[in-house]
């Protein structure tokens, strides 16, 4: 194939898989507009105010974040975990396993990294930064490869173990920075203050939001995790295992190992995830009143991301959005926060239903062919 | 003679193909008419139009000479036409009598009323001579048995023109007699058969008249006498057929596969394969025969480690793989087309060319360290493509967008390029059009020719007869009989198969 021509293909896979979540998030868009308007009728108000309802809310979410440079930083503050856990989702799926642990492995992560940043304070600051990145990526990693030892040698289901798995982190964790046999500061509802020379370095041009350079560890992830997947030999196995593992075990690939190694890097992804936030973003691990959601909302992500790491950071910065404009959207035009919910559960709504879309667009070319054989 | 059916002027279009062009097709009343095509040739289209699964685009159907518009398959059952798939649609754990009962019950006020259904369905299996045990459960049953609660089915709802979509695949050559026998007595009785088929032999044996369909359109329409297989092959491929291969003379070398007491248990924790012995030497294609479920497949998958054995050694030439995993068997040089091509065979996902290296992608030249070098593998997939005539616009084309035929080409082109000393085949034609069968069978004797030895398993009792140089025969987990191609012949092979004794005579 000539260079321009496997560039026209390239753009044409592209777009035949990008359009089906344009599509959904068009219509996401248009019933949370129908969600605002439906409020706006009960409320009493006219016409006119009940048309301009969705045009300043969505006006509102779309200046959040591109109005200023502070909210563009600010959406990156979301962006960065949720790449992270969504490509962690994403790995996962490919294998041929639901991860829906991500956020245990997420409150793993962040706390190893919590851990060696407020233990190791006698190593050069640089690298105390370093480890507690590892330290989070071997967390997550080891607390998820629990689950694929189990499906792989047991045959559990993954999404049972790692349901369990999530709570078990998240009592363990609040133990641990609660308790002040452990881990819990004083006049604090969370653990010791991590060492802050080894906080990840601030993007000036954002400033004064919380913006860090961890985006360019979650974009690099992005890259990583497309390079295993189509590049090597592992992903090959993981893919193989992922799409038929009846196939893969007649070719010789352990889908055993296949199963744990593949849960080792959706939990690395997912701890790195914990840690690069708590590195980027906190003082100390607080304590938790709930799951943070990152782990959920990576599903999300991979599910409109196809499962594709380029689509997994346009799906993610499509969060990360959503979460920065929610509270200005209440705040600034009077629309409750929840309406972002009823956009992002529609938009998932309308990617799982793409037999819908697809039917849209093939009614469309029947059309189009129709309209083409009659002239 | 009155016309049963006649399909005038079908046509039928696909996005992209036209599964039947101007289709005309006659039906007597009385006769079992052949439909004869190679896959995709547009039998199925043409009778899911017929069983009202599919509407024409243009063209009118008459049944009995009046005009009528099949919507779905409840108008075609009212106008008397049933249809037998050839995948079975019967519930396993319930009863011959529910199954056939099922969907059209007589009730009286919202109770069954078993009595009367029973009687209607004994009276109707003595009428044609389709003798079943009403209140045996499906799952307990021979295949063929469940072919007949198929066809009693759709008697029971009343037809009179049946559609049997090949119903001899999955039947033993003493069941296809006896199909033959049953479909006799349901002409005789004035009801009309169309049988779907691409085995030339059993249309010479059955049928009255034959159409030959290819490429959405009708070739011709002959009598059955008037027919030769030759001819029947040309008109159906489009050009001459070998329909007998052509193999050397058998010079056997050492023995390449040896099987000693080799004991393996099925899915349900029950003896399969008990104790079998035999060795496949050099240069030969060994045989094995045998009715679906005597330990074949469970056979296949001790010898290529999909299942683990419970007892036994399997030796590769001289070498003990019995416990080495299925990657390390693939590098003693053994190959495996898989039985099912669609759940083990291919990833069907996977573009043309990640298949083709399925088993030796890690291997050099295909990758290096830990990375695919994607353009051998592109260079090495083309070659196999061009090689093997595997028909696609390119090697990026997923798997499941190849006909099966292309499907099993890619299977064959990458076991033979693995360069093996033992092939073992497991029906490796089935669901193939008379052009890929011819194919996959031409290599495989070349691979024999060549040297490697062949363990050949299939339900086709044709391929088994035409391909081998030695017939095993396997019923109940045994090998019970074992023939030189000479000495066998399918009468031999049936009595073996079914459990039964032969004499001495011919017998290695």
């Amino acid at each position: 194939m000539t260079a321009s021509k496997r560039y026209k293909e390239f753009l044409h896979q592209a777009w035949l898989s990008i359009r089906l979540p344009l599509t959904a998030i068009f219509f996401g868009l248009i019933v949370g507009a129908l969600a605002m308007m439906w409020v706006g009728i009960q409320d009493g108000l006219s016409l006119s105010q009940i048309l301009n309802l969705p045009l300043t809310a969505y006006r509102t979410l779309f200046n959040s974040v591109f109005g200023s440079f502070y909210g563009f930083g600010e959406s990156l503050v979301f962006l960065v975990p949720l790449i992270l856990t969504g490509l962690s989702i994403t790995f996962a799926f490919r294998c041929g396993m639901f991860n829906v642990g991500a956020e245990g492995q997420y409150i793993v992560g962040l706390f190893s990294a919590a851990y060696v940043g407020f233990t190791f304070n006698g190593l050069p600051a640089w690298l105390q930064m370093i480890t507690a990145i590892i330290a989070a990526a071997v967390g997550g990693g080891l607390w998820a490869a629990i689950v694929g030892w189990l499906k792989a040698k047991r045959g559990v289901h993954e999404v049972i173990t790692t349901i369990m798995l999530n709570y078990i982190a998240l009592h363990i964790y609040n133990f641990l920075v609660g308790s002040k046999e452990w881990f819990k500061a004083d006049k604090f509802q969370g653990s010791h203050a991590i060492n802050p020379a080894i906080k990840i370095p601030q993007i000036g041009l954002f400033s004064p939001s919380r913006a860090h350079w961890g985006i360019i560890l979650a974009l690099l992830a992005a890259i990583i995790v497309y390079i295993i997947l189509w590049r090597t030999k592992t992903g090959f196995e993981v893919r193989a295992v992922g799409n038929s593992n009846e196939a893969a075990r007649y070719a010789g690939i352990s889908v055993a190992k296949n199963y744990i190694k593949a849960m080792l890097i959706s939990g690395i992804l997912a701890g790195l995830a914990g840690g690069i936030h708590l590195l980027g973003t906190q003082a100390r691990a607080a304590s938790m009143s709930a799951f943070t959601g990152f782990g959920a909302d990576g599903i999300a992500i991979a599910l409109i991301g196809q499962n594709h790491p380029l689509g997994v950071v346009l799906a993610a910065f499509l969060f990360a959005v959503m979460k920065r404009g929610a509270p200005l959207m209440q705040a600034q035009a009077g629309i409750a926060k929840e309406v972002v919910a009823i956009v992002q559960a529609s938009i998932i709504f309308f990617v799982a239903a793409d037999q819908m879309v697809k039917w849209i667009y093939k009614r469309r070319k029947k059309q189009v062919k129709e309209v083409a054989s009659n002239e | 003679m009155t016309l049963a059916i006649e399909m005038r002027d079908i046509t039928k279009r696909f996005p992209g193909v036209i599964a039947n062009s101007g289709v005309n097709f006659q039906v007597k009343a009385g006769e079992i008419h052949a439909l004869l095509g190679e896959n995709g040739a547009g039998k199925s289209t043409l009778m899911n139009i017929l069983y009202g699964l599919y509407e024409p685009d243009e063209g009118t159907i008459f049944i009995n000479g009046r005009k009528v518009q099949i919507k779905d398959p409840n108008t075609a059952i009212k106008h008397g036409i049933g249809m037998v798939h050839q995948h079975f649609m019967l519930v396993e754990p319930f009863t011959v009598m529910e199954n056939i009962m099922l969907g059209a019950e007589i009730a009286n006020r919202g109770v069954l009323d078993f009595e009367k259904a029973r009687s209607e369905v004994l009276r109707i299996s003595r009428e044609y001579g389709l003798e079943v045990d009403p209140e045996a459960k499906i799952q307990d049953i021979s295949v063929g048995m469940q072919q007949r609660v198929e066809i009693l089915k759709a008697l029971y709802r009343g037809a009179d023109i049946l559609i049997l979509d090949e119903p001899t695949a999955v039947l033993t050559p003493n069941e296809i007699n006896d199909l033959i026998k049953i479909m006799r007595s349901l002409t005789k009785e004035g009801k009309s058969i169309i049988f779907i088929t691409h085995k030339l032999k059993e249309i010479k044996a059955a049928c009255n008249r034959v159409t030959v369909i290819r490429r959405g359109q009708i070739i011709g329409t002959l009598d059955t006498g008037e027919a030769t297989i030759e001819m029947l092959a040309e008109m159906m491929v489009g050009r001459k057929v070998i329909l007998k291969v052509a193999k050397k003379e058998l010079k056997p070398g050492r023995s390449y596969l040896e099987i000693d007491n080799l004991t393996v248990r099925d899915n349900r924790d029950l003896p399969a394969v008990k104790g079998v012995s035999f060795q496949v030497r050099s240069g030969e294609i060994v045989g094995i025969a045998g009715v679906d479920g005597n330990g074949q497949t469970e056979l296949i998958e001790a010898i290529t480690g999909l299942k683990k054995l419970e007892q036994g050694s399997i030796k590769l030439m001289d070498k003990e793989i019995s416990q080495l995993s299925i990657r390390q068997r693939y590098e003693e040089g053994l190959a495996h087309i898989p039985e099912d091509r669609h759940k083990h065979g291919l990833v069907l996902d996977f573009d043309i060319a990640e298949n083709m290296v399925l088993q030796n992608f890690y291997q050099k030249p295909f990758s290096k360290g830990q990375f695919l070098n994607y353009n051998e593998i592109a260079d090495y997939a083309e070659r196999l493509v061009a090689n093997y005539d595997v028909r696609t616009p390119n090697i990026k084309v997923e798997a499941k967008k190849l006909s099966g035929g292309n499907q099993q080409k890619v299977i064959v082109a990458r076991e033979i390029e693995r360069r093996p000393s033992v092939i073992v085949a497991a029906q490796p034609t089935r669901g193939l059009d008379v052009g890929a069968i011819e194919f996959v069978h031409r290599r495989l004797v070349e691979q024999r020719d060549a040297g490697d030895a062949v363990l050949l398993v299939s339900l086709e009792l044709d391929e088994v007869l035409s391909l081998s140089d030695r017939i095993l025969v396997m019923y109940g987990g045994n090998i019970v009989g074992e023939l030189s191609s000479a000495a066998a012949d399918e009468q031999k092979i049936g009595i073996l198969m079914a459990g039964g004794q032969v004499s001495e005579k011919g017998m290695m």
